[in-house]
């Protein structure tokens, strides 16, 4: 994956850098808003990493320019201004996704996968399998083994978005944001709860657990152990 | 920074032209100006009205004589005129007469000398001529010249006339009034100035008793307030409006000191458990995985901490009242049911029950996040400070008369009713949340998302236990 870091500063930017290439993924740095932007306009990234303070041109500002020309590269924006509302306003200006800083890695690296594969045609996949588990997306069933697997709404959903970003790791803040649509810090680990229940239907009795627990990130599903 | 010395201690020169350069000052000094010339020109236009008066009436007189006086030379020649004049002649009679011959020869009447303009002009002239002596009761012995009026009465060739009135009294009583007008507007003025310096200096001494306070206040002395007459007039209502700003400065000052003091507590421990871990990883020199686990056990520190600081951050930023614009239209039952669900698992595990009753909530128009981030609070809150086993949450929604109450109760321990509301005020934390994983500012959290919203937050009895009663107000779902 090409990355596009707009980021003045240099030692999360190196940071970042150095951590993305060590997943396999080559990360180019601009340091400001123009160069940020002549440099996504120019191409060829498949996600941008924007800064939402930067010097010459803000970083909302390079985001509106893209959509105002029609780039459609995924952009995630890194901020220091965390509330509801500088959230609406960075998704409103054509952000995919918005992180708040002090945030870790792993989150911000589940993240960019997560967009990038967003913005993959296979979007309109009517059928996700993992090994021998399967969600038909049209009927709303899931079977294990041909076996059918009765699962709660909200549960449905949980293991629909896990099955989407399948061999991704996926956090519980993605988790929370993209299955109950909320913002905000739960306090507790209602997320693993959830998780382990669903995991409870899925995975119980069967040799081979598809939903795993990747330490001090989140959950990921995939064929095979970690 | 100097603060400038107060006028009441400046050199005196200095302190009156400060005095003299006061808008209070110039209004009075330029009211009184105004007055004191509407004054005189109306005194003025009524002495000079006078005068002409009195002047018409003696010229009347004059001119009647004189006519009488032409008409008895007519009929009975110059023998009648000089036998009448020397009747009319008084030593110091107020009506004067010279009468000479074709030559000039003096030949009767009261009057020694008349100048020869006055007699070669026919509408007459003013005059000053010598009166004999006279001894008055009043004014002692009167000499000197007295001013007169007189016109030459035309009474046949070989006589020339002159007959004139003394006005040396009426000269006196004008002069006299002109006296009392110069020195009657001249006090007025003068003692308007004064009165308006005094005025201006007692209006200028309480400007700057409000003044030196402010100066003392700028300068740190938080506690000073300025003194009041106890008059009730306005300067008193002034300081007295002031005095309560003040109080009202001093008390949010005060909050913000308790609120920094809680903020730099709720972050300075998990910061100093932070760094006892690294240190103590450090220390134990236990290897790679020593290592390994003591920097696994900073990270955690440090989401902790950054929780805190995005819960405190999120708290003052709402207190501030700057989240307005996410507001949106959501079915309110269905959110609180919806993170209740949320929170159903971890509920059971903690061998709590939880029992939802959200089915009357209306569509409120409120920002959905924060509204969920209250309900999340108060159900982890009754997770953490409920009893165990067996217990019940009870979430609730009930529309009410005055507007919307979402309630979550506990069987747990409570909050005594002397403590209710002190944890309810923003930042403060009851002390055995101090010890209890989380921020611990859950609560202040829910209080400034009512607040915002317009609303409260009630702590109940729940019997056993605490219900938290947010009530958010009726327009959020009326409108």
């Amino acid at each position: 994956m090409r990355v596009l870091l707009i980021e003045d500063d240099r030692e999360t930017a190196h940071f970042l850098q150095k951590a993305l290439k060590e997943n396999g993924h080559a990360a180019d740095l601009a340091e400001d808003g123009e160069a940020g932007l002549a440099m996504a306009e120019s191409g060829g990234y498949d996600i941008l990493i924007v800064d939402r303070m930067l010097p010459k041109l803000d970083g909302l500002a390079v985001v509106k320019s893209l959509r105002t020309i029609g780039h459609r590269t995924p952009v995630l924006i890194l901020s220091a201004l965390g509330e509801v509302d500088d959230r609406v306003k960075g998704l409103r200006a054509g952000g995919d996704d918005y992180l708040t800083k002090p945030y870790a890695y792993t989150e911000l690296l589940a993240r960019i996968e997560a967009l990038a594969r967003r913005s993959a045609p296979e979007e309109q996949e009517t059928r996700y399998t993992v090994g021998d588990l399967v969600l038909d997306r049209l009927a709303h069933r899931v079977t294990r083994g041909g076996e059918p697997i009765t699962l709660q709404p909200r549960e449905y959903r949980l293991l629909e978005y896990l099955m989407k970003h399948a061999g991704q790791v996926v956090t519980r803040t993605m988790l929370l944001e993209n299955v109950w649509d909320y913002h905000f810090d739960p306090q507790t680990n209602v997320i693993d709860v959830h998780v382990s229940r669903l995991r409870g239907k899925i995975d119980k009795g069967f040799s081979a657990p598809l939903l795993h627990t990747v330490r001090g990130a989140g959950y990921m599903i995939r064929v095979g152990a970690e | 920074m100097s603060a400038p010395s107060s006028p009441l201690t400046r050199p005196r020169g200095q302190r009156i032209g400060q005095l003299l350069g006061t808008t209070t000052f110039q209004l009075a000094s330029g009211i009184i100006a105004l007055f004191v010339i509407a004054a005189a020109a109306i005194v003025w236009m009524i002495y000079a009205q006078t005068n002409v008066l009195l002047t018409e009436q003696v010229m009347t007189g004059l001119r009647r004589e004189a006519e009488a006086l032409t008409a008895l030379a007519r009929d009975g020649g110059t023998r009648t005129i000089d036998r009448a004049i020397a009747e009319r002649s008084e030593p110091r009679g107020v009506q004067l007469y010279f009468l000479a011959d074709g030559r000039g020869v003096r030949l009767a009447g009261n009057l020694v000398n008349v100048p020869t303009e006055v007699g070669a002009d026919p509408r007459g002239g003013v005059f000053r001529y010598v009166a004999p002596p006279r001894v008055d009761a009043q004014q002692g012995v009167d000499a000197g010249t007295r001013l007169a009026v007189a016109i030459p009465v035309p009474v046949g060739p070989d006589r020339r006339l002159i007959v004139g009135r003394d006005v040396e009294d009426q000269r006196a009583f004008a002069d006299k009034v002109r006296r009392i007008f110069l020195v009657g507007f001249g006090g007025l003025a003068v003692a308007g100035l004064v009165g308006g310096f005094m005025v201006s200096r007692l209006v200028v001494r309480r400007i700057e008793d409000i003044n030196s306070a402010a100066r003392s206040i700028m300068a740190g002395d938080l506690a000073r307030r300025i003194t009041t007459g106890g008059n009730g007039d306005e300067i008193d209502g002034l300081a007295q409006n002031l005095n309560r700003m003040l109080d009202r400065i001093e008390q949010l000052m005060g909050g913000l000191r308790e609120v920094s003091d809680n903020i730099a507590h709720d972050l300075k421990t998990p910061l100093n458990r932070l760094r006892n871990r690294a240190e103590a990883a450090l220390r134990e020199n236990g290897g790679a995985g020593g290592y390994r686990q003591g920097l696994e056990r900073v990270i955690e520190e440090a989401d902790e901490l950054i929780k805190t600081f995005n819960a405190l951050l999120l708290i003052a930023r709402l207190e501030a009242g700057a989240v307005e614009e996410n507001m949106e239209v959501f079915d309110s039952g269905a959110l609180v049911r919806d993170v209740a669900e949320l929170y159903e698992p971890v509920t059971e595990e903690a061998g709590l029950s939880l029992r939802i009753d959200a089915t009357g909530g209306p569509q409120i128009k409120a920002n959905r996040q924060l509204i969920g981030q209250a309900v999340a609070n108060l159900i982890d809150n009754a997770i953490k400070y409920g009893v165990r086993n067996g217990g019940v949450i009870g979430v609730q929604v009930v529309t009410g008369p005055d507007g919307l109450d979402i309630s979550v109760s506990d069987q747990g321990p409570g909050i005594a009713p002397e403590d209710r509301e002190r944890a309810v005020k923003r930042f403060v934390r009851l002390e055995r949340s101090r010890t209890k994983p989380g921020t611990g500012l859950g609560l202040s959290l829910v209080t400034a998302v009512a607040r915002l919203h317009g609303g409260t937050v009630r702590l109940e009895d729940n019997g056993p236990g605490l219900k938290v009663v947010v009530s958010l107000p009726k327009r959020l779902y009326s409108e």
